[in-house]
């Protein structure tokens, strides 16, 4: 029974304090894991040498002195072609969305604000765009364009921004029939100055969260088509054509296989944990 | 019902909007390649066709009218179902295609299926529990994050090159179609597990679930019979993305693990730039894709009375 | 059982306490609960929100939720002791023994299920029914629950029946086991007041048939038409119970006090509202010691125990019964000047609407009147009668499809936006939930500041939005903080603050306290009615609460189906009705002191228990 007297609110931490401890600790590996892979795609020369050097004496050679993750087919050195391929890797998923979220955006705020025939036909050009799967649409792009890094970009960028247009529509919808848009209008401010005030911001944030999400997919769909020969050209390291060449030598060497898909998978996973954080705080500033 | 007609009608002419936006975009990408398309066909630009050759093709491609009429006949021959002759193989478009549709069919079929067990499983299994969902979050968490051609290999080298369970190459039997598949379900039993739960979940929080329970119902019951259903609605929502990524997914998994299929040749259509076949497939798949997503848009309607009155 | 002041009694709790754990620490949502009901009786338990209520009757069945560590010193019910239950006999005991009724059927229903086999589900899961006869005792009990056509509804989705009919419905599958006890949680809250008043009947007539109800409400009025006693709630614990009669006609506590003071009335003699104290309850001491008038330091060192307080009767009060001084009454010293000029003139607007059948549905019928300079005007309804819907024409939201609307004589409606623009400061809006309202990334001095018209330097301006918040009574301490983070009468307040910025000549309230509890309610009737006297604006006040448009308001126009049936001074109209619909939303209003002869046709008594 309760004791009479103790009519106040406790303050025992229900949820063990590790949890949020751990979580926190893990959205900071995952950002410090995402700036570490953006400083080498920037700055590939700080970590490592002479991605291209091929000494075939040690072709094929698993992980030991000198070559922390072994060697290639060619007897080049894997953890160097992985630090070079984060330039090629990164710039397609972080590029990509970088231009789809800028074309989808404004797309997306055109089909929502720009009267209704011009909304329409925007509307209907994404589905269009978006009744066929997206790396469909890459591949598309890529026979027009040819292979390549930056036809990579461009195809991606095609593929994902009407997706983006549809958010980016959806949400300005949303927040133009918002009751403090409303509240503006009654103000008597006027329509750029809600636009601005109002409108954009609150259609921005939101989407920069989405954008990081995606930065996942497009890393995806980047490492896809240069696994299938169509993204960077050989002999330029990148991780899906690394894990492109290693497919032919798995009787040989699984290891082969094994870092460039992790360096994929783990900078994914960086950057949808940091993308869900950032939308965590956002959400939880909204609720209060 | 006549709304119901409307909005069939609706998506009907939808679909032929999207089918002749597909092929309008192919037709464009077509004439937008930089270069002679006579050259193209010939076998690329770095090909040394004479120019008798190419004079040939170019009249046995109309090459020689102008692009709006090219466009018109291109249109006229889709509407016959004829997507041309594919310059690479020398066979029609058609045949081509249809040989190779039954083993993607048999992969994308197998996997949807599988995928759609193992998430509802999973999250029937973990939904409200907390410590099941920790654990199966981490497990989504990562088959999202890893591309699909990065499992494919890594089962590749473990199953068939290690343990030698499954063959390497080829496509003879179910045997050959484990591995494949189980490369392209992960990814997507992962976002479709997500998405159930937390539909169940929502579903379990609202408060007709109080109120079954206040009835007596059993855990068991509010699950199967209130919970699911309203779970179904987000997963029938993602359902055409799903079926989308497991076309896409299929391209890259008949690489990996050199089967035959309708990916592997867009592959190689898109490598020598053999654009009848390129269009064929952007016109099939933008087709397949609208009649799935009029499909799961009339299942919509049939597990949500509320949207059944309401016009699209 | 015949009767009901002797026996056991069928429901009996004593010390019912319930914790949630939570990040931020134990919440003790209920507190040492006492509770006993007999059959064919009323308990009502009364509370605002947050005073554990809802969770007190989940408790009874079971259902707290998962987090909830549930303890009692006695938890019988019909002679089992509850605490010892596991969980299959919780669930025998659910639905066939214990009915429960939820706030809300919309949501209470499964919408994807058809209305009749949500009322089958009891009766499936416990066995009671054969495939042969279900659907013949479904419909039955549709039409015992007042369902008209219950062979048609029977098929139907909830969304397609009304807020009314989805209640009886709900009630309907509550019932359909036959429960000896039926809880019902804020059955009437989202209800018009002529269904509201159906739906207490319904229950009413469970109670006489011998069914017990434990009513969950917070509101007295609704619990003074059905409840034999009543159970106070507040910050989890029961500060006072005992007969319904004697506990409204003289509380003992308080607080039970300030609840009775601060409910407008649609009757009686027209009075000011008081000015109840507001706050989160104190954690050491009595709860209510912070807004209590009569608090001393006793009452803030130690937590007062449960006192005996005449016949059947129990406090929580070491002033019980004391009268408490007259709080502050915001007096009025003038009454509100009202010119005899139209700000806005309303003539004849008309709006339609088309359904998503295809059908024109009318919102608003060719609607005419006028508010006057400095005047109140409220405009009541039921919903959909096309209240809100006219104040989105006068705030020139939307455009009325015949008709115009004049503010100051000059023309208003129907104009180009941008010859409109600059005159919109002069008619603002305050609505029901004005956080929405709010853009969520501004904190209370961007919100508040962007309505105040000018140029000028920042600290200026923040000068000007505390001296705007000091007026609707807010610490200028809340400048820096997001609205999401402020309560809901200081969300109003802000939004008040905000609509004042400009000047204004009108404001214009949509339902502005309807989902605020009534003691804050009053504090921003009394508010509302300070900033009438000192700033002269005139108010459009829609309401569907006729005791809060009483107490607001110098005239009301009475709305149905999109007309205007009724428009004269309040004081007139509500003593002498002349239109027979506004006769009929009178008398459908739950009153606090009429007691539950209003709302009870026969004596109580038992039927089944007769010879």
């Amino acid at each position: 029974m309760t004791a009479p007297g103790s009519y106040g609110v406790a303050a025992r931490p229900a949820l063990p304090r590790v949890r949020v401890g751990a979580a926190r600790a893990g959205v900071a590996l995952a950002a410090a894991f995402f700036a570490l892979g953006c400083l080498a795609a920037l700055a590939p020369g700080l970590f490592a040498h002479g991605p291209d050097q091929v000494n075939p004496a040690l072709a094929l050679r698993g992980p030991m002195a000198g070559h922390p993750l072994g060697t290639d087919q060619l007897g080049r050195d894997v953890f160097a072609r992985l630090v070079f391929g984060a330039r090629p890797s990164l710039l397609v998923g972080v590029g990509s969305t970088l231009l789809a979220g800028l074309a989808g955006s404004a797309w997306g705020l055109l089909a929502a604000l720009g009267g209704r025939l011009v909304g329409e036909a925007a509307m209907r050009l994404a589905d269009v765009l978006l009744s066929f799967p997206a790396i469909l649409m890459a591949l598309l792009v890529v026979a027009v364009l040819g292979p390549g890094t930056r036809n990579a970009v461009l195809a991606i960028t095609m593929a994902l921004a009407p997706g983006f247009a549809r958010v980016v529509r959806a949400q300005a919808l949303v927040v133009r029939g918002s009751a403090y848009v409303r509240a503006a209008v009654n103000l008597g401010l006027t329509p750029a100055r809600i636009l601005l005030r109002h409108i954009a911001p609150n259609v921005v944030a939101p989407l920069l969260i989405l954008a990081t999400i995606n930065v996942g997919t497009a890393l995806i769909a980047g490492a896809s088509l240069s696994f299938l020969g169509l993204g960077p050209q050989p002999p330029a390291p990148e991780w899906g054509a690394m894990l492109a060449q290693a497919r032919d030598y798995l009787d040989v060497s699984w290891t082969l296989a094994l870092f460039p898909g992790a360096a994929i998978t783990l900078t994914v996973m960086s950057a949808t944990v940091v993308g869900r954080a950032l939308q965590a705080r956002y959400e939880g500033r909204e609720a209060g | 019902m006549a709304p119901l007609a409307r909005r069939l009608t609706r998506r009907l002419a939808l679909t032929l909007f999207v089918l002749w936006g597909a092929a309008t975009l192919a037709f464009a990408g077509m004439r937008l390649v930089p270069g002679d398309p006579a050259r193209i066909i010939a076998g690329g630009v770095q090909a040394n066709a004479t120019p008798e050759v190419l004079d040939a093709i170019r009249d046995q491609y109309g090459l020689r009218e102008p692009v709006a009429v090219q466009y018109v006949l291109f249109l006229g021959r889709l509407l016959r179902a004829d997507l041309g002759g594919s310059y690479q193989l020398g066979r029609p478009v058609s045949r081509v295609i249809g040989e190779q549709l039954g083993p993607t069919l048999a992969l994308a079929s197998g996997a949807a299926v599988l995928g759609f067990c193992l998430a509802v499983a999973l999250a029937l299994l973990t939904a409200g529990r907390p410590r099941a969902r920790a654990v199966s979050r981490v497990l989504e968490f990562c088959s999202i994050s890893t591309p699909n051609f990065w499992i494919g290999i890594l089962l590749l080298a473990a199953f068939s090159f290690h343990l030698r369970w499954f063959p390497v190459l080829g496509d003879d039997g179910p045997a050959a179609l484990v591995l494949p598949c189980a490369a392209l379900v992960l990814p997507i039993a992962g976002v479709l597990a997500q998405v159930t739960r937390e539909g169940l979940e929502r579903a379990l929080d609202q408060p007709f679930a109080l109120t079954a329970r206040s009835r007596g119902a059993t855990e068991h019951r509010i699950r199967a019979r209130h919970a699911l259903r309203h779970a179904a609605l987000p997963v029938l929502t993602l359902s055409g993305w799903v079926l989308g990524e497991l076309l896409a997914g299929t391209v890259v998994v008949e690489t990996v693990f050199a089967r035959q299929g309708l990916g592997h040749v867009v592959v190689a259509a898109v490598r020598g730039r053999d654009f009848p076949v390129v269009t064929g497939v952007v016109v099939l798949s933008a087709l397949t894709f609208s009649l799935i997503n009029i499909g799961l848009d009339l299942l919509y309607g049939l597990v949500d009375p509320r949207v059944r009155e309401a016009a699209v | 059982m015949t009767d009901s002041s002797s026996g056991p009694p069928l429901l009996e709790v004593a010390g019912l306490s319930v914790d949630f754990a939570t990040r931020r620490g134990v919440v003790r949502a209920v507190r040492d609960v006492d509770l006993s009901l007999r059959a064919g009786e009323c308990l009502a338990v009364v509370g605002e929100s947050g005073s554990g209520k809802s969770v007190t009757a989940r408790a009874l069945l079971g259902l707290a939720g998962a987090g909830a560590r549930v303890r009692a010193r006695t938890l019988s019910f019909e002679g089992r002791d509850l605490r010892r239950l596991s969980g299959r006999e919780w669930r025998r005991l659910r639905g066939r023994r214990i009915g429960y009724v939820l706030q809300d059927a919309l949501t209470s229903l499964d919408p994807l299920r058809r209305v009749g086999h949500e009322v089958a589900e009891a009766l499936e899961v416990h066995g009671l029914a054969g495939r042969d006869d279900l659907d013949d005792q479904v419909i039955g009990l549709l039409a015992e629950a007042g369902v008209p056509d219950p062979d048609v509804r029977f098929l139907q989705y909830p969304h397609e029946l009304s807020g009314g009919l989805r209640q009886r419905a709900l009630i309907a599958s509550a019932i359909a086991a036959r429960p000896s006890l039926l809880v019902a949680d804020e059955p009437t809250t989202a209800l018009d007041v002529t269904v509201q008043a159906q739906v207490l009947d319904l229950l009413g007539e469970r109670v006489r048939a011998g069914t017990a109800v434990l009513l969950i409400s917070h509101d007295l009025a609704v619990v003074a038409r059905l409840a034999d006693h009543v159970a106070v709630l507040y910050a989890g614990l029961v500060v006072e119970r005992g007969p319904a009669d004697a506990l409204l006609r003289a509380p003992a506590h308080p607080y039970t006090a300030d609840l009775l003071a601060a409910a407008p009335a649609v009757d009686g003699p027209a009075r000011e509202l008081p000015l109840v104290r507001t706050g989160p309850p104190a954690a050491g001491g009595c709860p209510y010691a912070p807004r209590c008038a009569l608090a001393d330091d006793r009452c803030r060192a130690e937590p007062p125990p449960p006192v005996p307080y005449g016949p059947g009767r129990e406090v929580r009060c070491f002033h019980a019964g004391r009268d408490r001084p007259a709080p502050a009454l915001d007096r009025a010293a003038e009454p509100p000047r009202v010119k005899d000029h139209a700000v806005v003139s309303v003539r004849g607007i008309t709006k339609r609407y088309r359904s998503p059948g295809g059908s024109w549905r009318t919102a608003v019928d060719d609607v005419s009147f006028d508010l006057r300079a400095g005047e109140a005007l409220g405009l009541v309804g039921e919903s959909g009668s096309g209240k809100s819907t006219t104040a989105r024409i006068v705030l020139a939201e939307i455009a009325p499809d015949a008709g115009t609307v004049l503010l100051d004589g000059e023309a208003w409606s129907g104009l180009r936006e941008r010859d409109r623009r600059s005159r919109r400061s002069r008619v603002q809006l305050v609505d029901q939930d004005p956080l929405s309202s709010f853009d969520p990334r501004f904190t209370v001095e961007r919100v508040v500041g962007e309505a105040v018209p000018g140029r000028m330097p920042r600290r200026l301006r923040r000068d000007r939005v505390a001296g705007l918040l000091a007026e609707v009574g807010l610490d200028d301490a809340l400048l820096e903080r997001r609205p999401a983070q402020l309560s809901g009468g200081q969300r109003q307040r802000v939004a008040i603050a905000r609509a004042l910025a400009p000047g204004p000549e009108v404001i214009v309230c949509d339902e502005p306290v309807s989902a605020l509890d009534v003691t804050v309610q009053a504090q921003i009737l009394a508010l509302l009615a300070r900033l009438r006297r000192e700033a002269g604006v005139a108010l459009l006040f829609i309401s569907h609460d006729l005791g809060v448009v009483r107490q607001v308001c110098d005239r009301v126009a009475v709305m149905k189906d999109g007309a205007l049936v009724e428009t004269g001074d309040v004081a007139d109209v509500f003593r002498a009705p002349r239109a027979a619909y506004t006769a009929e939303l009178l008398a459908a209003v739950p009153r606090i002191d009429a007691g539950r002869a209003a709302g009870r046709a026969a004596p109580a008594m038992n039927l089944e228990g007769l010879p």
